[in-house]
């Protein structure tokens, strides 16, 4: 479903990508790990094209995201993001968020957006508040809408860039029950995360990425269990620990 | 001294009126077209297609740099010479008028279009709308509400600047006013009496902005329905 081969990425001189190779299996789970700075959400987000990079080559559902000739708003519209920041569009309600790429990109009516939203915002937990703006909403309801969103496009696959890390502690649980049902139905996700937990319920694979490598792709258990380098053996030990 | 006519003002209100019509009418279309072309400038200087952003920037700081009234002039005096026929008053100035006022506004708007974080170009970009669709549905309407302030102040003192109109001959306001003026021998009381409406009408335009503003942002809803917690 989504392959990435040998891709490089430069800001000016310093590499911020090096020569990373990975790929998501459609119904997979993969959770990318790594201490900041490792280029984790840089990688995720050549997925879709919205960071360029001058070396490798990207494929989401055979199509290549760098190649001038390929439609990428098409492209994009077939997977979903959610970002750290959740980034709703504040000057609309939920409802709107939820329906303006389905009516905008995928021309569907009004009211049939509105029906697919409600449906989503229900499944989500947030039917009570369709009409309210992202301002009068707790941070992880906005991501809760920004996970509607990004659903009401039928997408093929979701992208998440650090889902949780602007969150309050209390409000992590609500958004990774979202993402473990969404899992378990067999979407095919890329996760960028620092939730362990998640990680060994749901991930098929772990990433881990040091210094813009790839360092270590391995089936879940065998990641936690063994970890093969020093800098994963390190991250492993400071962040189970507390 | 002390003996002011007002009885003159009275007479001369169906002058004065056309006159602050004129006015008016002249502001409103500068405003509106003002607005667009501005818009329009501010786009082409954030555009990554670099003769654009070099035609926009020019473009503004060579407007910026001339004072309005020589611009006012110029093209009253220069559009004849070159097209063989004159404009006629009114829409030599508003053209004059309004390509000074794009090029002001341009620079508030485009501070606003700056204004709107980085993030929200990307999530709609990531949900597939194109470009052209997430300025227009995301990015403008946000910026234009971080920009009410400063551009409900430029529009001020676009408004106080139609004045500089009258030195062609447009008998707007700030001209009726003075040829009132001359004719009658009352300086005095006609020009108080101008400044008190140019005042008015700042005054109640302002208001109604704020109150506009008020209406239509999203976080003051907040106190006119019930509120979820917020994080």
């Amino acid at each position: 479903m989504i392959e990435i081969e040998n891709v490089s990425k430069w800001y000016g001189s310093f590499q911020v990508l090096k020569d990373c190779s990975t790929e998501v299996r459609k119904g997979e789970v993969i959770v990318v790990c790594g201490p900041s700075g490792s280029g984790k959400s840089t990688l995720i987000k050549c997925v879709n094209f919205l960071e360029p990079f001058q070396k490798g080559k990207i494929l989401v559902n055979g199509v290549s995201v760098a190649e001038k000739t390929t439609d990428l708003p098409k492209l994009r519209s077939h997977v979903g993001m959610v970002f750290q920041s959740f980034e709703l569009y504040p000057h609309m309600s939920t409802l709107q968020n939820v329906c303006l790429a389905q009516i905008h990109v995928l021309k569907r009516s009004a009211s049939e957006a509105e029906e697919k939203a409600v449906q989503l915002l229900k499944r989500v937990g947030l039917e009570d508040h369709i009409r309210k703006f992202p301002g009068q909403l707790s941070g992880g309801q906005q991501q809760r809408v920004a996970i509607a969103r990004s659903l009401a496009m039928d997408p093929i696959a979701m992208l998440f860039d650090e889902p949780t890390s602007a969150l309050d502690p209390e409000m992590i649980n609500e958004v990774l029950d979202v993402m473990v049902e969404l899992a378990q139905e067999g979407m095919t996700m890329m996760v960028v995360t620092h939730e362990m937990g998640f990680a060994r319920k749901v991930a098929h694979r772990v990433v881990f990425m040091d210094g813009g490598s790839i360092l270590e792709d391995r089936p879940t258990e065998a990641f936690f269990q063994d970890p093969q380098t020093d800098r994963s053996q390190q991250f492993l030990s400071k962040i189970l620990h507390h | 001294m002390l003996n002011f006519d007002l009885q003159v003002i009275w007479q001369e209100l169906p002058f004065l009126g056309q006159g602050l019509l004129t006015t008016l009418l002249f502001a409103t279309l500068s405003i509106l077209v003002g607005l667009v072309l501005g818009t329009l400038l501010a786009l082409m200087r954030l555009s990554p297609f670099p003769p654009f952003f070099w035609l926009a920037t020019a473009y503004i700081n060579l407007f910026r740099s001339i004072p309005i009234l020589l611009g006012i002039f110029w093209f009253y005096f220069l559009v004849p010479f070159i097209i063989g026929r004159s404009l006629g008053n009114f829409a030599s100035a508003f053209i004059a008028f309004v390509q000074f006022e794009a090029a002001y506004y341009s620079e508030i708007i485009r501070a606003g279009i700056q204004s709107v974080p980085q993030g929200q170009i990307g999530a709609g970009l990531a949900s597939g709308l194109n470009y052209p669709q997430v300025m227009w549905l995301i990015v403008l309407p946000q910026a234009f509400r971080n920009m009410i302030p400063p551009l409900l102040t430029q529009s001020i003192v676009l408004f106080q600047d139609t004045s500089l109109i009258s030195v062609i001959n447009v008998r707007e306001f700030m001209g009726a006013s003075r040829i009132i003026a001359e004719k009658e021998g009352r300086p005095v009381e006609i020009y108080i009496f101008a400044a008190l409406i140019y005042l008015l009408v700042c005054l109640i335009s302002s208001q109604l902005v704020k109150f506009l503003e008020q209406r239509t942002d999203p976080k003051r809803r907040r106190s006119t329905e019930t509120v979820a917690v917020v994080g």
